[in-house]
């Protein structure tokens, strides 16, 4: 009974905190300040994610930091999404046998 | 493709891939927690989230108050609310109050990563379809993890674990090479994050990155404002 309170709590938290901004802001919003700042938080937010905690995400810097220019490689070829995502995780496995 | 559901669902794939072996991590990391694993793919379906639920999953096994849980939440998923607001700004007509509530609930980085760069309004099919496949991957990567999680050989797991911040470079590196100002803004959020690992340890996690974030935007926009057109380009 516990633990569905707690899953209870958590679960309301979370979407709160997605429902309520995205409910409730019906206007443009004029600022051009706060404009261009939403504009960068998206960039922002994925970078600061990103680093340094990618070359944790593997249990190796060596074949994180492989994986990591292998995506940064193709990303600026302007390959997809996916393309992308499995070159970093094929780029982290390659680079494994090397260790 | 016809319709925006399937459009969605199909910009999604690479999201439910990385979901897949980012929950699979969850699912193991709840059953050795104490849940079962019913209870962890519950978790997963009703916050479709990483970070918050890992923590949460930590205060259950340490009975903690449910203030702690609420604070907790609170903190490391404010980011959502940053999220939803920038999104809200580009949102297509159809996207009545019905649909903002049941949107909602699929604000994830990803899914905000994929829908606030794209050109054109949001529809809210296009979201659900994200969602839909999103949430697939999620909770079943789950229920496989906390089921069989340690059956995947370690290197494979290893390499899988990489997949979500392989797809967030793909998101910010072609805006970064067209514009110098999200280049700059991308370069601050990182350094600012690097400091916050590395020298200002005392700082929790979800908070580094909401103030790294926060900085680097807010140093973007002092900077670089955006034109009325370039807006959500």
């Amino acid at each position: 009974m516990r633990l569905a309170l707690y899953i209870i709590v958590m679960a309301g938290v979370t979407y709160l905190i997605r429902m309520i901004p995205f409910v409730f802001c019906r206007n443009k919003i004029k600022s051009r300040f706060f404009r261009s700042f939403l504009y960068y938080v998206p960039y922002a937010v994925l970078s600061a994610m990103t680093i340094p905690a990618i070359f944790y995400s593997t249990g190796s810097y060596i074949t994180a930091a492989a994986g990591t220019a292998a995506a940064v490689l193709l990303a600026y070829s302007g390959l997809p999404l996916i393309v992308v995502a499995l070159a970093a995780a094929a780029g982290t496995y390659i680079a494994g046998f090397f260790l | 493709m016809k319709n925006w559901f399937s459009r969605g669902a199909y910009d999604g794939i690479p999201i439910a891939l990385g979901y897949l072996s980012v929950s699979f991590g969850f699912g193991i990391k709840a059953v050795q927690s104490g849940l079962s694993p019913l209870a962890a793919t519950v978790i997963s379906a009703a916050n479709l989230t990483s970070a918050g639920q890992a923590a949460g999953v930590d205060i259950i096994e340490a009975c903690g108050s449910l203030i702690e849980m609420i604070l907790v939440q609170f903190v490391i998923n404010l980011r959502y609310s940053l999220m939803a607001l920038s999104l809200s700004q580009n949102l297509d007509r159809g996207f009545s109050v019905p649909h903002r509530f049941a949107a909602a609930y699929g604000i994830t980085d990803e899914i905000f990563a994929v829908c606030s760069t794209r050109k054109e309004p949001v529809r809210p099919a296009y979201m659900y379809g994200m969602i839909a496949v999103a949430f697939a991957g999620w909770v079943t990567g789950t229920a496989l993890g906390a089921a069989a999680g340690q059956l995947l050989p370690s290197d494979i797991r290893n390499a899988l674990g990489i997949m979500l911040y392989g797809m967030f470079i793909a998101i910010i590196v072609p805006p970064a090479k067209k514009q110098l100002s999200v280049l700059l803004v991308i370069l601050a959020a990182a350094g600012l994050s690097v400091i916050f690992r590395y020298l200002i340890t005392a700082v929790s996690g979800g908070f580094a990155m909401i103030i790294s974030a926060v900085a680097a935007a807010a140093l973007g926009a002092l900077f670089f404002p955006v034109k009325e057109e370039a807006d959500g380009a």
